[in-house]
C-alpha cells in the first residue's frame, strides 16, 4: 500500500486449469490458499511456554512467562491477572534494517494483540499476578501480527494457562481487485486492502480486526468469511501441534 | 516510549448500581442519556477555530471536545513516493481533558487513535497528495494533522476523525517562495485550498451486554466489552476499521456493526456538508478574489529584455502560484 519506488510486479496471473480460468498469485497460490504453515510448540528452555509459527517465510517466536508476581506491585490487580504484551520485530527481519527501538506501529500492535488475548485467558484464575507474552518477529514476509497472535496463544497453552479457546489469526487482502487469503509482503506492498483478523475459532468470536485499505460492503463480508475459513484451517494445525508435543512427552515418559 | 502493552490498572470507579441501571435500560433499547441505541449525540463543528493554523476545526460531540489544527511546511518527499506530498497525523491526549490523562509522550491509546485516523485518510487518498508536489523527488508539501483532545466524554475516534476531516477541508496552502536552497513558506498569503479527493468519517460502535450502541459516552465505554471503529467514505466504501478495547465481538455482530456504521456515517457526512463545505467554498471565493485583485492592482510584470537580464541585480523572489510549480507561459518579449 505504501507503494515502493520499484515497478509493480504482476501479482495475479490468469491461467487455464481444467478448462477453467483461475487467478494465480505471485507465489503460485490460489486466492483462497494459505501459505505452508509450520507450528512447533515448546521450543524455548527458559520460558514457561513457547511456540514458533511460520506462515511461509514469515517466522515468529512467542514466549510466555507467568503467571508470576506482578512488578512493580502497584500494577497488580486484586481480582485478576494483568497481561503484559510485547510485539517486536527483530532489526534483521525486514528488507531495510528496522530500528530495535519500539516504533509507533509496534506500540499499536502490542495493544491490539493484548486486547485480543484478554478475552480468552481466564485472568480471574490468577489474581495479583502478571502473565507476560513476548513475540519476536524473526523474519517478516507479511501477516506478522496474525502469525504472532497464533504463536502467542500456543505459548499460553504451552505454559498451562487456562484459556477459553486458542486464538488463530490470518490476514486477507485485496490484490488487483481479487480477495486473497494470507497476504504476503509483495502483495501487501501493492494491495488495495489488508485486513488482519484473529478469532477464537470454536467460540466464533472475533478478537482482532483491522482494515488498512478500502473495501466495499460486499467485499468486506466476503473477506471476513474468507478469513474465518483460513482461521479454522490454522486452528486445526494449532491443535495438532499441541497434541504432538504431549504425545512426545507421553512416549518419552512411558517408553 | 513504553516497551509493552499492559492491562490498565487504573480504572475509574463505576458504581455497580449505575452499571445495572445502564444494562436494564439497554434491554429496553434506551440509554442513560435518553438516546436510542443508534443515535449520535449533538454535533457541533466550528471551522477555522485557530486562525493562525492553515486549517482547523473544533468539534463537539455531546460533551466530548476535540480541536484539530493543520500546519504545513515544505520538505523532501519520502524516497519511495517522490511524486507525493507527506501526511502526518499526531494525537495528543492533553492532561486537561480527563482525570485519566497524564502529561507525557503519547501513550498507546493516543498512538492507536492517530494511526487509525492516518490509515483511514491515507488509504483512500482523502488528501490528494499527488497534487502537493513542487518539484518531484525534491520539494513537496508536508501536511501535519494535530489532534488535541480537550474534553473526554467518550468516542474520541469519531470526534477526532470528524475534526481532522473538517480541518483538512478548510486548509489553505501558504505561498511557496523559491530560494537558493529550495523553498520557504510565506504564511502571510495563501494560494490555494488543500486538494481533497474524499471525505471520510468514522462511526464507532460499543458492545454492552450484547447490544450495539453508536457513539458511546465515556461511561458507556467504561462498561462496554469492546468497540469497533469503522471509517466510511463519502462514496459509501469502508476506508478503515479497528476493533479496540478488550473483549470480543461475535462473528455476526461484526457484520451487523458494519451495516449500522455504513448507515450512520451519513449523519457525520451531512454535518460536514452543512457546516464545513460552505465554509470551504467561502474561503475558496476569497482566494480567487484576492488573486484577481492582485492581478488588477499589481503593475504589469516587467518585460524582461534579454540584454537586461544579466545586468539585473535586484532579484525578485519567484512566487509560485499553486502547489504544482507551473511555469508562467508566454509574455515573451516582443
Amino acid at each position: 500500500m505504501g507503494g515502493t519506488g520499484a515497478e509493480k510486479p504482476t501479482l495475479i496471473r490468469w491461467e487455464e486449469r481444467g478448462g477453467e480460468r483461475v487467478a494465480v498469485r505471485i507465489d503460485g497460490r490460489l486466492p483462497e490458499q494459505l501459505r505452508p504453515i509450520r507450528i512447533e510448540v515448546g521450543v524455548l528452555g527458559n520460558a514457561d511456554g513457547s511456540a514458533l509459527v511460520e506462515y511461509g517465510a514469515t517466522r515468529v517466536l512467542a514466549a510466555v512467562y507467568g503467571p508470576r508476581e506482578a512488578v512493580p506491585r502497584h500494577v497488580a490487580l486484586p481480582d485478576r491477572a494483568i497481561i503484559r504484551c510485547r510485539y517486536h520485530m527483530a532489526p534483521f527481519s525486514t528488507e531495510e534494517r528496522k530500528t530495535p527501538a519500539p516504533t509507533r506501529r509496534e506500540v499499536e500492535l502490542s495493544k491490539v494483540i493484548r486486547e485480543a488475548l484478554e478475552s480468552v485467558v481466564l485472568t480471574e484464575m490468577y489474581p495479583r499476578t502478571s502473565i507476560d507474552v513476548y513475540m519476536e518477529v524473526l523474519q517478516s514476509d507479511g501477516g506478522t501480527r496474525t502469525a504472532a497472535i497464533t504463536a502467542a496463544s500456543l505459548a499460553l497453552a504451552d505454559a498451562g494457562i487456562a484459556m477459553r479457546d486458542l486464538v488463530a489469526g490470518v490476514a486477507v487482502g485485496k490484490v488487483d481487485g481479487i480477495l486473497v487469503l494470507d497476504i504476503n509482503e509483495v502483495e501487501d506492498n501493492y494491495a488495495e486492502a489488508d485486513m488482519p483478523v484473529a478469532m477464537a475459532p470454536s467460540l466464533d468470536k472475533v478478537l482482532l480486526l483491522q482494515l488498512n485499505g478500502v473495501l466495499t460492503h460486499d467485499e468486506f463480508i466476503k473477506a471476513l468469511e474468507l478469513a474465518r475459513r483460513g482461521i479454522l484451517e490454522i486452528y486445526k494445525l494449532q491443535k495438532e501441534a499441541l497434541r504432538k508435543k504431549y504425545v512426545e512427552v507421553e512416549t518419552s515418559t512411558t517408553g | 516510549m513504553i516497551a509493552m502493552s499492559i492491562t490498565p490498572s487504573f480504572q475509574p470507579v463505576m458504581p455497580k448500581l449505575k452499571r445495572y441501571t445502564m444494562e436494564t435500560l439497554l434491554a429496553r433499547g434506551v440509554r442513560l442519556d435518553g438516546r436510542r441505541l443508534d443515535e449520535i449525540r449533538n454535533i457541533e463543528i466550528v471551522p477555522g477555530y485557530v486562525e493562525k493554523a492553515e486549517g482547523s476545526a473544533l468539534v463537539r460531540l455531546g460533551h466530548t471536545v476535540v480541536l484539530v489544527g493543520v500546519k504545513t511546511d515544505i520538505v523532501a518527499p519520502f524516497p519511495d513516493t517522490p511524486n507525493e506530498g507527506v501526511l502526518v497525523v499526531h494525537a495528543e491526549f492533553v492532561p486537561l481533558a480527563s482525570p485519566t490523562f497524564e502529561p507525557g509522550p503519547p501513550d498507546e491509546n493516543a498512538i492507536e487513535l492517530a494511526r487509525v485516523i492516518d490509515r483511514s485518510l491515507r488509504e483512500i487518498r482523502a488528501v490528494a497528495l499527488d497534487k502537493l508536489v513542487l518539484e518531484p523527488g525534491k520539494h513537496v508539501w508536508r501536511v501535519f494533522v494535530d489532534i488535541y483532545v480537550l474534553n473526554h466524554d467518550g468516542n474520541l475516534f469519531d470526534a477526532s476523525m470528524l475534526g481532522s476531516m473538517a480541518a483538512l477541508l478548510v486548509t489553505r496552502l501558504p505561498t511557496p517562495v523559491k530560494t537558493e536552497e529550495g523553498y520557504r513558506v510565506d504564511r502571510t498569503k495563501y494560494t490555494m485550498m488543500l486538494p481533497i479527493n474524499h471525505k471520510v468519517v468514522s462511526v464507532t460502535l460499543a458492545k454492552i451486554s450484547g447490544k450495539l450502541l453508536v457513539d458511546p459516552t465515556y461511561e458507556e465505554e467504561q462498561v462496554a466489552d469492546t468497540r469497533l471503529v469503522v471509517a466510511v467514505s463519502d462514496d459509501g466504501r469502508i476506508a478503515g476499521m479497528q476493533k479496540t478495547g478488550m473483549g470480543s465481538l461475535d462473528y455476526k455482530e461484526v457484520l451487523t456493526a458494519v451495516s449500522i456504521a455504513l448507515n450512520k456515517a451519513k449523519t457525520y457526512l451531512n454535518k460536514l456538508e452543512e457546516v464545513v463545505v460552505p465554509y470551504r467554498a467561502k474561503l475558496e471565493e476569497e482566494l480567487s478574489k484576492q488573486k484577481k485583485e492582485a492581478e488588477e492592482t499589481a503593475p504589469p510584470p516587467p518585460v524582461p529584455r534579454r540584454e537586461h537580464l544579466e545586468a539585473e541585480t535586484i532579484e525578485q523572489p519567484e512566487v509560485v502560484e499553486g502547489a504544482v510549480a507551473e511555469e508562467e507561459e508566454g509574455k515573451e518579449p516582443e
